[in-house]
C-alpha cells in the first residue's frame, strides 16, 4: 500500500479501517463518549505508528501529549495527532499504560519530532519511553520531587481542585497563600528528605548527561590548525537568547560540534493551573503563552473549546462579524509578530537595535488598535466562546498613520483603512529595501542553518521555519478554520531552507496578511450592524469529550488539546489542557541545524526560528 | 537628563558673594552623589517573560527611556546599577537571578516589574513559580500591572529616582553600601527536591526532624476563617517580635552597623582608634535608637572646622 495514489484516496476513516484489518489485535476504536480515533495496544505501538506514517501517509506528527485519567480510569494515556503534509484532518491514536511504572515505547524513530514531547511527558507525567536515546527532564531540573502534572501530585499552594476557590468568594477567608505554608514560600519537601545528603546536582547532571566526561579541554585531532574543544554555556541570561533560554554548545575552535538546548526557565505551569481554571478562566492565560501574538492564541483556544461546545444544541457559533474580526486580529497579530521577529533577527546579526527600533515603532500603531479594542496592548484576552469580547470601538486614539505625529483621535474604520492600505505596506517595503539586499545580511545568512524539507517535516517543525524549507504547509489552507476558505491568499513558501529564506518568508507572509486584511475591510463595513459579542456565559457547560483546536499562529501551528470530563452539574474545568507550542517543537531542529556552523551563527539561527519563551516553557 | 540647577543649589544659608555665584556652588555631598547616580542609571539587559516585551517597548522610540538617562542597557551585571526583574520568576530561574544580583556592583537597585515579579501574579499557585522576587532579593520599587504599560514602568523608574534623591551619605542606616566593609552576598538558592533557601535551613531541618520523629510536620495552621466584614475590626498591627534571633544574617548585619556607628562616633571625638571587635549582637533591633541626621549639629561642626 505504499503507492501514492492510494494513499491520497484513503481518508481517515478508511485508514482506520485498514489499520484494524492489519492489526486486529492491537487496534480498536476509541468508543468513549466524545472521543475519536483509535486506541493502540502499547506493545505494538511502534509497528502501528510506522504503518500510519509509511502506508497511509500521515507523515507529520503534530502533537504528542500525555493525559492522566487518575480517578476516572487507573490509566495514563499518550495522545498522538498525525497529519498529512498535503492537508486534511488528523488521525488520532492513543496508547494506554497503567499509572504505576508507566511505560510506552518511544516513537522517536518513526517521527523524530516526538523527541521533546516525550521528554516533556516523562518530566511532567513520569511516563518512561523505552527507546528514547536521552530521556531526561526537560522543563524541571534533575532531582525535582515527583512528576507534577499527575493528578495526585499537589503543589505547595494547593487549595482546591476547581476554581473558583471557596476562599475567594465573598464571605470567604482572606489569607495569603504564603501564610498557609510553614516555609512562607511556594515550596514543599518530601517527608524523607535528608538534608545531610543535600546537594545541588542539577548542573552537574546536565553536563554529565552530555557525555562529555571531564575532558572538557582536549586538543583537536588531525587538523593542521590546533584548536581546543570547549564547552560553552550560553544563557539563560544572555541578550541574544530571546528570553531565558539556554544552550550548551561544544565547540572545536569556533565550530559547533554539539548543541544542547536547555529550557524550563520560564516554566510557569500553564497546564497544571489550566486544569484547575474554568474553561473561560484559561482565556487570559493563553495570552501569556506567546505573548507577542496573544490574539492568535485566543483564537486557537476558542476553536478548541467551541468544538466541544458545538455538541451542545444551545450553543451558537460565532456569527459572521465575529469571524471577520477574528481574522482581522489574527492577521494583524501576524504582522506585529513578524515585525518583532525581523527586528530582533537583525539584532542577533549585529545590527544592534536600529532595525528593531523601526520595527517596534510600526508595531505600536497596531497595538494602539488592540488597546482601544480589547483594553490592553499585549494581553488582549479578546476572544470568547462563540464570538469576541467586544465590538470594534467607534473611535480610537493613536499616533497619526501618515507621519509620526501627535496622538490624535480617529474613526476606527478610517484608521484601519489607512493602516492597512498605506502604512503597513509602506513599512514592509521599507524593511525590504533597507535590509534584503544588504551585503552583510546576505553574507551572514545565505546558506547558513540549512534545514532540508524532509527533516523539517520529520522534526514536526511548523510555521515559517517549515515553509522556508519548501514545504507549503499552512493550517489556514491545510485544515481551514474560520472564514479563511473564502479569502484569497497564497501560502508563502521559499525553498532554500536557510536563515535568509526564513527572513524573506516573513516579509512574504506579512504581504499576504495585508492582502487578507484588504479583503477584510469591506467585510467589516458590510457587517456593521451585526453584534459579534455572544451572550454572557461565565461557566459554559462543556460536554464530555476531547478536542484539538489548531491555528496557524505567526510562529507556527498552535494547537490546544482539551479534554472535558465535566457533566451537567459538575465543576466546569478542563480535565486536560495541553498546548502544542510551535516554539517548543521547532527547537527540536535547532541542534541539527547549528552543527558545523560558528558560534555567532547559532545566535542568528535561533533568531530565525523566532521562539518565545512563554510558549516554549509554558 | 536632569539639570543641576545652580540657583537652587546656592539657596543655602551660606551667602555666596555675588561675583562668585556663577562658579561656586554649595551643596551636600549626598546631593551630588545622588544626582549623578540617579541620572545615569544603567539597567541590566535582562528579560524574563512577557513584561520584558513592554520593557523593550519602553526603551524603544515611542517611550524612550533615554530621556531619563537609562538608555544604556548593559548585558553584563558588572556594568549595571539597576535590575529590572521583568517577568515571572521561576524556581529554576531564581538561582541565576540571585547570582546576577550578587555580581552587580553597589550601589544597586532592583525594580520588580509586573504582578509576577512582585508577588507571583497569575501564576502564583504554579509549582515552579516563586511568589515574587522579594522572597530572595530586596526590591526597591514595585510596578503593578500585567504587564505594566510603558508609562507605568517609567513612573516606577521616576519613583526610584526620587528614592535615590532621598538617600543620604551621612546616615549609615539609610543604605547598606555606605557602611563599613563589603556587604554580604545573598545566599544562592539550591535546587533540591524543591527550591531551598539557605537562609531557611534551620527551619527545614526542624521540620525534617519532626518528620523523622513521626510528629506532624509542615502543617499549615489554617486559622479560623476571617470574614470580610471583620477585616476592619482587626486591631492595628502589633509590634512584630524581635526577629534578630531568628535570622543570624540580620543580627550580624546589625552588629556590624553598630560597630561602625561606634567607631564613627569615636573618630568624631578626635581620638582615632582601630575598629574594635564587633560587640555581641543586641537582643532586639528596635531597642537601638535610630541615629537621626541632625542638621543643626552638622552645620555647627562645619562652622567650627572653618574657624580652625
Ligand atoms: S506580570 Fe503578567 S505580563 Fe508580566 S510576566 Fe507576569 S504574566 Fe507576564
Amino acid at each position: 500500500m505504499t503507492d501514492n495514489a492510494l494513499i491520497e484516496k484513503v481518508d481517515v476513516k478508511g485508514a482506520i479501517a485498514a489499520l484494524k484489518e492489519k492489526f486486529p489485535e492491537a487496534v480498536k476504536d476509541d468508543s468513549r463518549q466524545g472521543y475519536s480515533g483509535i486506541i493502540v495496544d502499547r506493545k505494538q505501538l511502534v509497528e502501528v505508528a510506522r504503518a500510519i506514517k509509511d502506508d497511509f501517509g500521515f507523515d507529520y506528527l503534530s502533537s504528542a501529549t500525555a493525559v492522566d485519567y487518575h480517578g476516572i480510569a487507573d490509566e495514563m494515556e499518550m495522545v498522538y495527532h498525525a497529519y498529512r503534509i498535503s492537508g486534511g484532518p488528523a488521525l488520532v491514536f492513543k496508547a494506554q499504560t497503567p499509572r504505576n511504572n508507566a511505560e510506552i515505547p518511544s516513537l522517536i524513530d518513526v517521527w523524530p519530532g516526538a523527541d521533546f514531547q516525550e521528554r516533556e511527558a516523562w518530566d511532567l507525567y513520569g511516563i518512561k519511553f523505552p527507546g528514547h536515546p536521552s530521556l531526561k527532564r526537560i522543563l524541571l531540573w534533575e532531582g525535582f520531587n515527583g512528576h507534577p502534572m499527575r493528578k495526585d501530585w499537589k503543589e505547595a499552594y494547593y487549595e482546591e481542585d476547581h476554581k473558583p476557590f471557596g476562599s475567594r468568594w465573598p464571605g470567604g477567608w482572606i489569607r495569603r497563600a504564603e501564610e498557609l505554608n510553614v516555609y512562607g514560600k511556594n515550596v514543599s519537601y518530601p517527608a524523607d528528605f535528608d538534608l545531610s545528603k543535600l546537594s545541588d546536582r542539577s548542573e552537574e547532571t546536565l553536563y554529565n548527561d552530555l557525555g562529555l566526561g571531564v575532558t572538557v579541554q582536549e586538543m583537536g585531532g588531525s587538523s593542521s590548525l590546533k584548536t581546543d574543544r570547549l564547552v560553552v554555556n550560553m544563557g539563560p541570561h544572555h541578550p541574544s537568547t530571546h528570553g531565558v533560554f539556554r544552550m550548551i554548545v561544544t565547540i572545536n575552535g569556533e565550530t559547533i560540534e554539539t548543541l544542547e538546548p536547555v529550557m524550563g526557565y520560564l516554566h510557569r505551569n500553564h497546564e497544571k493551573i489550566g486544569e484547575r481554571n474554568t474553561f473561560l478562566h484559561n482565556m487570559p492565560f493563553t495570552d501569556r503563552l506567546d505573548y507577542l501574538s496573544s490574539m492568535g492564541n485566543n483564537v486557537g483556544y476558542a476553536l478548541a473549546v467551541e468544538q466541544l461546545l458545538s455538541q451542545n444544541a444551545r450553543f451558537q457559533k460565532p456569527n459572521y462579524r465575529a469571524e471577520v474580526i477574528r481574522v482581522l486580529m489574527s492577521e494583524l497579530t501576524r504582522i506585529v509578530n513578524h515585525y518583532w521577529a525581523i527586528g530582533f533577527l537583525l539584532n542577533d546579526l549585529g545590527a544592534f537595535f536600529t532595525p528593531a527600533l523601526y520595527a517596534i515603532a510600526e508595531r505600536e500603531k497596531i497595538l494602539d488598535l488592540f488597546e482601544a479594542t480589547a483594553g490592553s496592548r499585549m494581553m488582549c484576552n479578546y476572544m470568547r466562546f462563540g464570538g469576541v469580547a467586544k465590538d470594534l470601538p467607534e473611535r480610537l486614539r493613536s499616533v497619526a498613520v501618515k507621519a509620526n505625529d501627535m496622538v490624535r483621535d480617529y474613526n476606527t474604520m478610517d484608521y484601519l483603512t489607512e493602516l492597512i492600505n498605506e502604512r503597513i505596506p509602506r513599512s514592509i517595503d521599507e524593511l525590504d529595501n533597507y535590509l534584503s539586499e544588504s551585503e552583510i545580511i546576505k553574507e551572514r545568512t545565505v546558506g547558513v542553518g540549512y534545514l532540508s524539507p524532509e527533516m523539517a517535516v520529520a522534526y514536526s517543525t511548523a510555521g515559517p521555519l517549515l515553509r522556508a524549507s519548501g514545504v507549503p504547509y499552512d493550517v489556514r489552507r491545510a485544515d481551514p478554520y474560520s472564514i479563511y476558505p473564502e479569502l484569497d491568499f497564497d501560502v508563502a513558501v521559499r525553498y532554500n531552507g536557510d536563515i535568509y529564506d526564513r527572513y524573506l518568508i516573513r516579509l512574504d507572509e506579512m504581504r499576504e496578511s495585508v492582502r487578507i486584511l484588504k479583503q477584510i475591510l469591506p467585510r467589516l463595513e458590510k457587517t456593521r450592524n451585526e453584534n459579534p459579542v455572544p451572550p454572557k456565559q461565565h461557566t459554559p457547560r462543556v460536554p464530555l469529550g476531547e478536542s484539538y483546536g489548531r491555528v496557524e499562529n505567526p510562529k507556527g501551528e498552535l494547537g490546544y488539546y482539551v479534554v472535558s470530563a465535566g457533566d451537567e452539574k459538575g465543576p466546569q474545568n478542563p480535565w486536560r489542557y495541553h498546548v502544542r507550542a510551535p516554539s517548543f517543537i521547532n527547537l527540536t531542529a535547532l541542534g541539527p541545524m547549528s552543527v558545523g556552523h560558528k558560534v555567532a551563527d547559532v545566535v542568528a539561527i535561533l533568531g530565525s526560528i523566532d521562539i518565545v519563551l512563554g510558549e516554549t516553557d509554558r | 537628563m536632569a539639570q543641576l540647577d545652580l540657583r537652587e543649589l546656592n539657596a543655602t544659608e551660606f551667602p555666596i558673594p555675588a561675583e562668585m555665584q556663577g562658579n561656586v556652588a554649595i551643596t551636600s555631598l549626598s546631593k551630588v552623589y545622588n544626582w549623578s547616580r540617579r541620572s545615569s542609571m544603567w539597567p541590566m539587559l535582562f528579560g524574563l517573560a512577557c513584561c520584558a516585551i513592554e520593557m523593550i517597548a519602553t526603551a524603544a522610540a515611542r517611550y524612550d527611556l533615554s530621556r531619563f538617562g537609562m538608555e544604556v542597557m548593559r548585558a553584563s551585571p558588572r556594568q549595571s546599577d539597576l535590575m529590572i526583574v521583568s517577568g515571572t520568576v521561576t524556581k529554576k530561574m531564581v538561582v541565576p537571578i540571585v547570582r546576577l544580583y550578587n555580581q552587580m556592583p553597589e550601589p544597586k537597585y532592583v525594580l520588580a516589574m509586573g504582578a509576577c515579579a512582585s508577588g507571583g501574579g497569575p501564576f502564583k499557585e504554579g509549582y515552579n513559580v516563586v511568589s515574587g522576587i522579594d522572597m530572595f532579593i530586596p526590591v526597591d520599587v514595585y510596578v503593578p500591572g500585567c504587564p505594566p504599560t510603558p508609562q507605568a514602568l517609567l513612573y516606577g523608574l521616576i519613583a526610584l529616582q526620587k528614592k535615590i534623591d532621598g538617600q543620604s551619605l551621612a546616615n549609615l542606616d539609610d543604605v547598606p553600601w555606605y557602611g563599613v566593609g563589603p556587604s554580604e552576598p545573598t545566599p544562592i538558592p539550591i535546587l533540591g527536591p524543591d527550591i531551598i533557601d539557605p537562609r531557611q535551613m534551620d527551619l527545614i531541618r526542624r521540620q525534617a526532624q519532626l518528620a523523622a520523629e513521626g510528629k506532624p510536620h509542615t502543617v499549615r495552621e489554617i486559622p479560623a476563617p476571617m470574614k470580610v466584614a471583620q477585616v476592619q475590626q482587626v486591631p492595628a498591627k502589633t509590634q512584630p517580635a524581635a526577629s534578630a534571633g531568628d535570622d543570624p544574617a540580620k543580627a550580624e548585619r546589625l552588629a556590624k552597623r553598630e560597630a561602625a556607628l561606634a567607631s564613627k562616633k569615636e573618630a568624631e571625638g578626635g581620638t582615632a582608634q582601630a575598629v574594635a571587635e564587633a560587640p555581641a549582637p543586641a537582643a532586639a533591633p528596635d531597642a537601638q535608637p535610630k541615629k537621626k541626621f541632625d542638621k543643626q549639629a552638622m552645620l555647627d561642626k562645619i562652622r567650627e572646622r572653618k574657624g580652625n
